[in-house]
C-alpha cells in the first residue's frame, strides 16, 4: 500500500466517525445479476459432469447429447479412465510433489525470510541477497527450461525429486518476500528476551519465531500449492523420461488415447479436477484468505 | 565481552539460515540463466557438438518471421488480456463487495477458476468451441458461430484469450476486493454529503484509493499473460498455421524438439529482457500515479 493511502485511512479513522455504517437492505437486483453471472463459471463444470457420466451412445449430435442430464449415473467410465491414465499413481505423485514442496518452502523460505527481514535494514549484504532472490520473479521459465533439462539430467534429478527442488526455487522469490515482509509484525523484543535467557538464536527461531509466523505459513502453503498442483510445464520437460506423471501431465500424455471417446476424456478431466475442488470446498475460507493476504502484503 | 560473543553467534546463525535458500537459488536459477545465455551464442542443437557463432542467433532472430509472429501474437494476447481481465475483475469486485445476499458463496464460485489447472480447463473449453458453439450456431443459423473459432487463422487467438481471461479474472477479483476493503466507509459518506454521483464517487474516490492494487494487478496479469503456455498446449498447439504460437510455446517446441537449442536460447534471452523492461516501465508509470495522489 502506498503511504498516501495509509495516511488517508489513518486520518479518517482518527476523525472518530461512527464506524457502524448504515444498516441498509441488501441489493437484490445486484444479487440476482451476480447469480446469473455464475453461469459463465459453472457451465463448463456442469458440462464436464454430464459428459463424464454418459456412455458414448448417449452423445447424440444435437446440443442435448452433450448437455442433458445423464439417464443413469454410470461409473463405468471412471474405472476405465482410472486405468487408462494410471490415475492413482498420478494422484500419488501430485500429492507427494505438492506436499514436499510445501514443507521445503515453509522451512527453507521462512528461515531465509527471517534472516533477511531481520537484517536487511542494517546490513548491506542481506539487502543485496534480498534483491537478488526477489528479482528471480522476473525470470521466465522459458529461459531456464532448456539449461535445466540438461542440468537436472546430469545431476540425476530428471525425476520427481528434481521437480520438487525446482519448485522450491521457483516459488522462493515470492515466499522470501512474503516472509521477510512479515517480520515487521514480530517485535525484536522476542529475540532480545531470549538472548538474555541465554537461549541460542537457532532455538529461539524454532521455538518462538517460527510458530509466530503461522499466518504467513498458511499463505505460503496456499500460494505454493495452487501453483505446483496445476503446473504442467515443469514436470513435462523434467520428468518426460520417466514412467511417472502428475495429474495434469497425465491428461496431456493420454490425450491421444482418448480418441473420439469424449466421455472417457471428460471422466478423466473430472477425476483430475476433483481432488483440488474437494479441497477447495473444505478450505475455501483459508484459500481465499491466503491469496488475498499474499496480494496485500506483496 | 560476553555480549560481543553472543552477537557474533547470532550473526552466524542468521547467515546459516539464509544459506540453504541462497545455494539452491544460485544452482537452480542463476547458473541455468548463465548457461542459457551462453548457449545463445552457439549453434547447439540440444545434442552433439556445437560451435560458437557470436551474435548470429540474435541477428537471425530479427529476420525470422516465425519468431516475429510469436511476439506479435503474445503482445496482442497480453495487451487485450490485461485490459479485459482488469476491467472485468474490477466490475466483479465492486459487485461482490456491495451489500448482497450469499456474499461468501458468490465469492467462492467466482474464485473457482483460479484453483483449476489451465491445461484441463483448456481441454474442456476446446470441446465447447469445437462442438457446443458450432452446434448452437447451426441450429440458430448464426453464420460466424457455425465453425469452430479455434480453426480460424484469424480468430483462434480470441478463443485462447477467452480461456485465459476466464481463469485470470478470479485472482484479480480477490485482489481488488481486498483493496476495496481498505477504503473506509466514511470516505463514501463524505462523498454522499457532497452530492457526488455514483460515477463521480468511483472515479474520484474509489479508483484513486485503489491505485496501488490496480498497479499490482496490472503487473501481475501482464506478466502471466506474456508467459501463456498451458492454454495453447490444450487449445491450439500453436495453430492454425502458427497463428497462436506464443513465445513460451515456440521456445518449448523448437528448443526442446526442433533442434534449435542455441537459437531458441537467444529468443529466451530477448524474451527475458522484454519482460523485465515491461515490468520496470509499468512500475515507473504506476509509481508516478501513486505519488500524484
Amino acid at each position: 500500500m502506498s503511504s498516501s493511502t495509509k495516511k488517508l485511512v489513518y486520518r479518517s479513522c482518527e476523525a472518530g466517525v461512527n464506524k457502524k455504517g448504515k444498516v441498509g437492505k441488501s441489493n437484490i437486483r445486484l444479487t440476482i445479476l451476480l447469480i446469473l453471472g455464475c453461469v459463465t463459471i459453472l457451465f463448463p463444470l456442469y458440462m464436464t459432469i454430464t459428459i463424464a457420466f454418459k456412455s458414448p451412445s448417449e452423445m447424440t449430435n444435437d446440443i442435448f447429447g452433450a448437455l442433458s442430464f445423464p439417464k443413469s449415473f454410470s461409473f463405468d467410465n471412471f474405472a476405465e479412465a482410472m486405468r487408462v491414465t494410471n490415475f492413482w499413481n498420478s494422484l500419488k505423485n501430485s500429492i507427494i510433489i505438492t506436499g514436499i514442496t510445501i514443507i521445503f518452502s515453509i522451512v527453507i523460505h521462512s528461515m531465509a525470510g527471517y534472516s533477511i527481514g531481520r537484517n536487511m535494514s542494517r546490513k548491506k549484504g542481506f539487502k543485496m541477497i534480498y534483491f537478488y532472490i526477489v528479482s528471480g520473479m522476473f525470470v521466465p521459465f522459458a529461459i531456464l527450461m532448456m539449461p535445466l533439462v540438461k542440468q537436472t539430467a546430469n545431476l540425476g534429478l530428471d525425476n520427481m525429486a528434481g521437480v520438487i527442488i525446482l519448485y522450491t526455487v521457483f516459488y522462493m522469490p515470492m515466499n522470501v518476500m512474503l516472509y521477510s515482509g512479515y517480520m515487521k509484525n514480530i517485535p525484536m523484543a522476542m529475540e532480545e528476551a531470549a538472548d538474555i535467557d541465554g537461549t541460542s538464536a537457532w532455538r529461539t527461531y524454532w521455538t518462538i519465531i517460527f510458530p509466530m509466523m503461522k499466518p504467513m505459513h498458511a499463505t505460503v502453503a496456499v500460494l505454493t500449492a495452487l501453483g505446483t498442483w496445476n503446473d504442467v510445464m515443469t514436470p513435462l520437460v523434467i520428468m518426460s523420461g520417466t514412467e511417472n506423471t502428475t495429474l495434469p501431465l497425465a491428461q496431456l500424455n493420454f490425450q491421444t488415447q482418448f480418441g473420439t471417446n469424449y466421455n472417457l476424456a471428460f471422466t478423466s478431466y473430472l477425476l483430475a479436477l476433483l481432488p483440488i475442488v474437494i479441497f477447495y470446498i473444505i478450505c475455501q475460507k483459508q484459500i481465499i484468505g491466503g491469496v488475498a493476504n499474499g496480494a496485500v502484503k506483496g | 565481552m560476553k555480549k560481543l560473543n553472543k552477537m557474533t553467534d547470532r550473526q552466524k546463525t542468521y547467515i546459516l539460515m539464509a544459506l540453504p535458500a541462497l545455494i539452491l537459488f544460485v544452482v537452480f536459477n542463476t547458473i541455468p540463466l548463465i548457461t542459457g545465455a551462453m548457449y545463445s551464442f552457439t549453434n547447439y542443437r540440444g545434442y552433439g557438438s556445437y560451435e560458437w557463432v557470436g551474435l548470429r542467433n540474435y541477428i537471425d532472430l530479427f529476420s525470422d518471421s516465425r519468431v516475429g509472429n510469436s511476439y506479435l501474437f503474445t503482445f496482442k494476447y497480453a495487451l487485450a488480456g490485461t485490459i479485459l481481465v482488469n476491467l472485468l475483475s474490477l466490475i466483479l469486485a465492486l459487485g461482490l463487495n456491495s451489500k448482497i445476499k450469499f456474499k461468501s458463496m458468490l465469492r467462492g464460485v467466482y474464485f473457482l477458476p483460479n484453483i483449476l489447472g489451465g491445461l484441463i480447463i483448456g481441454y474442456i473449453f476446446s470441446f465447447i468451441f469445437t462442438y457446443i458453439i458450432p452446434t448452437v450456431g447451426s441450429a440458430l443459423h448464426i453464420g460466424f458461430l457455425e465453425n469452430s473459432i479455434l480453426a480460424s487463422e484469424q480468430y483462434a487467438w480470441i478463443g485462447v484469450l477467452i480461456v485465459g481471461v476466464w481463469q485470470a479474472v478470479a485472482m484479480n477479483t480477490i485482489i481488488y476486493i481486498s483493496g476495496l476493503q481498505t477504503i473506509p466507509a466514511e470516505i463514501y459518506e463524505a462523498g454522499m454529503i457532497d452530492g457526488a454521483s455514483r460515477w463521480q464517487t468511483f472515479k474520484d474516490l474509489t479508483l484513486p484509493m485503489l491505485m496501488p492494487f490496480v498497479s499490482t494487478n496490472f503487473i501481475l496479469s501482464t506478466k502471466n499473460m506474456l508467459m501463456v503456455f498451458d492454454q495453447i498446449m490444450a487449445l491450439t498447439k500453436g495453430g492454425p498455421a502458427q497463428s497462436t504460437e506464443s513465445i513460451s510455446y515456440l521456445i518449448y517446441k523448437n528448443g526442446m524438439d526442433g533442434g534449435q537449442f542455441g537459437f531458441q536460447s537467444a529468443n529466451a534471452v530477448i524474451f527475458f529482457v522484454v519482460i523485465v523492461t515491461i515490468s520496470i516501465i509499468q512500475m515507473v508509470i504506476t509509481n508516478k500515479k501513486e505519488v500524484q495522489l
